[in-house]
């Protein structure tokens, strides 16, 4: 029944690492650019909200509202500008540029609002009350809540990009973008709404987290990067539907480390991670490996 | 025909081909000048000194290591702390198995080099941005297994073993000498290297990576090679490191803030020359004394500046320094003289497409 249980909280978290690693998968698909500071991004949103609320007093799931538009906005202002510069230079450009925007960040979330952690919703009834199943099986109703939005996300993502025109355009400028140009496509505007996109699932994913457990200036690196880049490649790269596979097999994998011994938990994700990489380098859902 | 027979003698006659424009000895003998003059310091300066001076020694030996992967061999690695934490940790073993520190060192170098080839396996699977991400989590990886083991101080570390013997004025100059030795070696390695056939086929790299696939030159053999110096080179800083905290933390050697260094220092200097670290690693030396009193701003600062001259200077300092004067401290590529000393073409390898 441990075991049981272990694999249903695997499965929920898993929820929450396909949410970070969806902007990740989105931005590389789309604009080939693997985005160094996409987890210190998603801290930013974060303390954001949290500075959202302080202030103005609404209650936390409306700071969704909020936060999630201002960096849509931030993510096409970034795209336009810094992140198109450096891939209009070459692709080594804009991992530089990405990694020196992340150590910038981290550092000045240091700077202003120390090391200290901090939680979001912290008393909320909502976000810390759960129900049981049995004796052994208590399920969190944010997790829950969490790993729906996840499905809702990424499950409305793939029938974006699959079915609708604007969905089309941004394949279309993704496979060739100088076919796409000729065709009259800005194609700097489609890479900028992608990054718009991507950077409000960015959002969903900080607000998610810091209601999960707490925000603090290190875990946009240690843990929303790595753990967001793991569940990418455990499922596949390039695929939506293998990304949140791949949250949900990490998800797994911890829990199952952290209940033969407590501080293996990080460890037995990333082994999994090895391991996936050294048997199957093309991800668990992925026909062919890609360049 | 006689056209052909004409210019076939009178290259033979006129043109001369060189290392430098300049004569090589002088520099030559100017470095050696510069490597004594820095060996006397712990006669002439006070301690203080040194050990700031060791700081440098560890920031250039990282940034030379790093321009090696990604100034040349196009590996962005954000995971270059596995090896400093790695070569840390092997002198603190061999410290605690009874060797001396300093002897770990070179030993402990090794080791970081014999384990890059196993990681090298595993990261070489993945491509540009997603490899830089793989050797990153490779290197949170490392540092959870190293924490497991209680002999080794857990999560807190340990104290350096086998220090107590010397007198802390002859344990800085003897830290500050060895320092010397390892930054000197990693210069005169990157200098080698690039002079050498392995510079050649990452030159080519560097310039265009499909161009240099197609002529032949075996880049995935060549990326293994810079990724095992560049584990070396680590490992020996990470040592380096070890000796100069006195003790070895996994927080503080396996942190992310040791690639971020290497890499501002390399990006603003100049990716892709050899004289780039050096200049960016003053930079860096210069911020981090002026405004080490603000915390964190160093860094923030430091990484403000990588990220402008990677988009608008992107040969970094050294390529304003030898757009201007045309100087080359490390000459690794060829001049051409025409007749009567008259510089008509050269032929030397343009620092320019940096990735």
């Amino acid at each position: 029944m441990v075991w049981v249980n272990d694999i249903i909280q695997g499965i929920l978290t898993g929820g929450l690492y396909a949410l970070f690693a969806c902007g990740l998968s989105l931005m590389f698909g789309v604009m080939k650019v693997v985005n160094l500071a996409h987890g210190d991004l998603a801290v930013v949103a974060g303390y954001i909200a949290v500075g959202i609320i302080t202030v103005t007093h609404v209650p936390v799931l409306w700071s969704f509202a909020i936060v999630v538009p201002i960096m849509a906005v931030l993510g096409y202002v970034l795209q336009r500008t810094m992140i198109q510069a450096a891939l209009d230079r070459s692709v080594l450009t804009t991992l530089m540029v990405t990694f020196g925007l992340s150590v910038v960040i981290e550092a000045g979330l240091l700077q202003f609002f120390t090391a200290n952690s901090r939680g979001l919703g912290v008393g909320n009834a909502i976000i810390t009350s759960s129900f049981s199943i049995g004796s052994q099986i208590t399920i969190a109703y944010l997790l829950l809540m969490i790993f729906g939005a996840a499905v809702v996300v990424l499950l409305g993502l793939q029938y974006f990009l699959s079915r609708s025109k604007y969905g089309r355009l941004i394949r279309a400028v993704a496979d060739d973008k100088e076919a796409a140009q000729l065709c009259g496509v800005d194609y700097r505007h489609v890479f900028g709404v992608a990054a718009a996109i991507a950077f409000g699932t960015v959002a969903l994913a900080g607000i998610a987290y810091g209601m999960y457990s707490q925000l603090a200036p290190t875990i946009g690196t240690d843990t929303i990067l790595l753990f967001a880049f793991a569940a990418v490649v455990i499922g596949g790269l390039g695929s939506l539907w293998g990304t949140l596979l791949g949250g949900v097999v990490l998800g797994v994998a911890q829990q199952i480390g952290a209940q033969i011994n407590i501080s293996d938990e990080v460890l037995a994700g990333y082994i999994v991670f090895l391991a996936v990489l050294v048997i199957r380098p093309q991800g668990l859902t992925a026909r062919r490996a890609r360049s | 025909m006689s056209t052909v027979t004409e210019t076939t003698a009178r290259s033979a006659e006129k043109f001369r081909v060189t290392r430098s424009r300049r004569n090589v000895a002088w520099t030559g003998a100017g470095a050696l000048v510069v490597v004594v003059v820095l060996a006397l310091f712990p006669y002439l300066v006070y301690s203080g000194t040194t050990s700031t001076m060791v700081q440098a020694f560890i920031v250039l030996t990282l940034a030379c290591m790093w321009n090696l992967l990604a100034g040349y061999a196009g590996l962005v690695s954000v995971g270059q702390q596995a090896f400093v934490g790695l070569g840390a940790y092997f002198v603190l073993i061999l410290a605690l198995n009874g060797v001396s520190p300093f002897a770990a060192l070179p030993l402990s170098a090794i080791f970081s080099g014999v384990v890059a080839f196993p990681l090298w396996w595993l990261v070489s699977r993945l491509r540009s941005g997603y490899f830089a991400i793989a050797t990153w989590v490779l290197a949170a990886t490392i540092m959870l297994v190293i924490e497991r083991f209680s002999a080794l101080g857990s999560g807190t570390g340990l104290p350096m073993p086998g220090l107590s013997g010397f007198s802390s004025t002859l344990l800085n100059a003897d830290t500050y000498w060895v320092g010397l030795a390892v930054t000197v070696a990693a210069l005169a390695t990157t200098y080698l290297v690039m002079r050498g056939r392995l510079g050649l086929v990452l030159t080519a790299i560097r310039d265009d990576e499909v161009a240099a696939r197609s002529s032949g030159a075996r880049v995935g053999l060549t990326r293994m090679i810079v990724f095992v110096i560049a584990g070396i080179g680590c490992g020996a800083a990470g040592g380096l490191l070890a000796i100069s905290l006195l003790g070895v933390q996994p927080n503080a050697v396996f942190s992310i803030q040791w690639t971020a260094e290497m890499a501002f220092a390399v990006i603003i200097g100049g990716i892709g020359t050899i004289e780039g670290p050096i200049l960016g690693t003053a930079v860096y030396m210069v911020l981090q004394q002026e405004l080490a009193r603000y915390n964190a701003w160093y860094l923030i600062i430091f990484g403000l500046v990588a990220i402008v001259v990677a988009l608008f200077a992107r040969r970094g300092l050294w390529g304003l320094v030898d757009e201007y004067a045309h100087i080359r401290l490390f000459p690794v590529g060829y001049w051409l003289w025409t007749s009567g000393e008259e510089r008509r073409g050269l032929l030397r390898r343009r620092g320019g497409r940096a990735g």
